[in-house]
């Protein structure tokens, strides 16, 4: 019994590394392409961060958003960007701004009909970049 | 350990100096309610940022550590022999540093006519609150075990310090020390906190400090298990030991099952069902507990 509960116990709190199905889950590729594809679209009404987007790319943004997503819920995508702290290094990103980013990303997968434990799952996997995109 | 957390405390509390130097362009811009929703916690029975019977590591309010956040609130227990009610306010400053002001009321009701107090009489108690982040980020660290962790201190006085001397307590004032530890499985949806508490505290501290029994200072337990339905809607569980230091009255330890609803970033309620077991002269003092929170 007390292996039982010690392995349940384990499986609740061992990293999402090995779940691979979560890209399945949100909805496979195409959805995810949607989620990011929302995403951009709500950063870009967002009054809160819409400047940063200023001398961005929007097509090139979306496309390798995309990638990105695909590939961090464990897709068949690959990541072709910079990193994220290269990629936002001289923004002066604050908490404030992370954060709104997070809303806008939620706001498109309760769009796109991801459940909220999902989104929760994909959300564990995104949350550490706070620490390289947040420099200010 | 209480020295520990005080010099420990001490050296957190001018850390945000720091933070400090750049000046902002308006006050007002000042509370950014940057942070998630949900992040801020709602207010704990003695208004310290937390669960209900639990004080949690996270800052209250919805400042982010660029920011300020606040938090009022009014929590209200029914018992089936007493009343209490608590208000308070607290402010959270640069997601780091908490200080805390709460008043609870205890109303003995008709128990105060039975031990010749008469009907209706009332204990009331301030507490003065102070927390500080150490470590680790609840929302963000997801990629590592390490929960976010604050020390604290509450400083309680309570009145009619004669009775209380009378029925055993060695003091109507005390300070409480605790280490808090709260994390967010976010992949599980899942917030967890683990406190210890130094405390001499008799029923929170509203029956005085130390007793006949007992009167040194002993470690207490409080722990909270929340899970998060939506962004919204959380339901969990706490639970709460507590010292057991007058002859005259057994005290039980506490726990309760909850429900918190957040309308938005400045309004949310929390609804519990709260058994605080053993009070002076009645046993099985279970009930309903509602809180309502409003800030930014």
């Amino acid at each position: 019994m007390r292996k039982l509960v010690l392995a349940a116990i384990l499986a609740t709190f061992t990293p999402a590394l090995a779940d691979d199905t979560l890209w399945q889950d949100m909805g496979g590729v195409d959805n995810l392409t949607r989620i990011a594809n929302d995403t951009a679209d709500n950063f870009l009404a967002d009054d809160r961060i819409k400047a940063t987007f200023d001398n961005t790319n929007i097509d090139r943004f979306k496309t390798l958003l995309a990638e990105q997503f695909c590939s961090v819920a464990g897709g068949p995508c690959t990541y072709t960007g910079r990193n994220m702290y290269e990629t936002h290094k001289g923004l002066h990103l604050t908490n404030m701004d992370f954060n709104a980013v997070v809303e806008d990303l939620q706001k498109a997968m309760d769009k796109d009909g991801v459940p909220f434990a999902t989104q929760n799952r994909f959300l564990a996997r995104l949350a550490p970049m706070q620490h390289d995109i947040v420099t200010k | 350990m209480r020295a520990f957390l005080a010099a420990g405390f001490a050296a957190l509390l001018i850390a945000p100096a720091a933070f400090a130097d750049e000046a902002p362009s308006s006050m007002m811009d000042m509370f950014d309610s940057g942070k998630l929703l949900a992040t801020g916690g709602v207010s704990s029975l003695e208004g310290a940022g937390g669960g209900g019977l639990a004080t949690w590591a996270l800052t209250t309010g919805y400042g982010t550590r660029d920011g300020i956040g606040l938090n009022g609130h009014a929590t209200f227990i029914d018992l089936p022999d007493y009343e209490l009610w608590s208000e308070g306010a607290a402010v959270g400053l640069f997601d780091r540093v908490e200080l805390s002001y709460d008043h609870i009321t205890f109303d003995t009701e008709k128990v105060g006519g039975l031990l010749g107090l008469g009907n209706g009489f009332k204990f009331d108690q301030d507490v003065f609150g102070a927390k500080v982040k150490v470590i680790g980020d609840a929302v963000y660290d997801q990629d590592s075990m390490l929960p976010q962790i604050a020390i604290g201190v509450q400083y309680k006085q309570t009145n009619h310090g004669a009775i209380l001397h009378a029925v055993g307590a060695k003091s109507d004032s005390g300070t409480d020390y605790y280490l808090a530890a709260t994390k967010l499985f976010l992949a599980q949806s899942l917030l967890v906190d683990v406190t210890v508490r130094e405390t001499k505290a008799n029923q929170f501290g509203i029956l005085g400090f130390g007793g006949d029994k007992h009167n040194d200072y002993s470690t207490q337990f409080e722990g909270s298990v929340a899970y998060l339905f939506s962004r919204q809607f959380a339901v969990g569980a706490e639970y709460r030991s507590k010292p057991d230091n007058l002859g005259i009255a057994k005290e039980d330890d506490a726990w309760d099952i909850f429900a918190a609803y957040f309308l938005d970033k400045n309004v949310s309620v929390t609804a519990a069902y709260l058994d605080l077991g053993n009070i002076v002269i009645k046993d099985h003092q279970h009930g309903a507990y509602l809180s309502l929170q409003a800030g930014l």
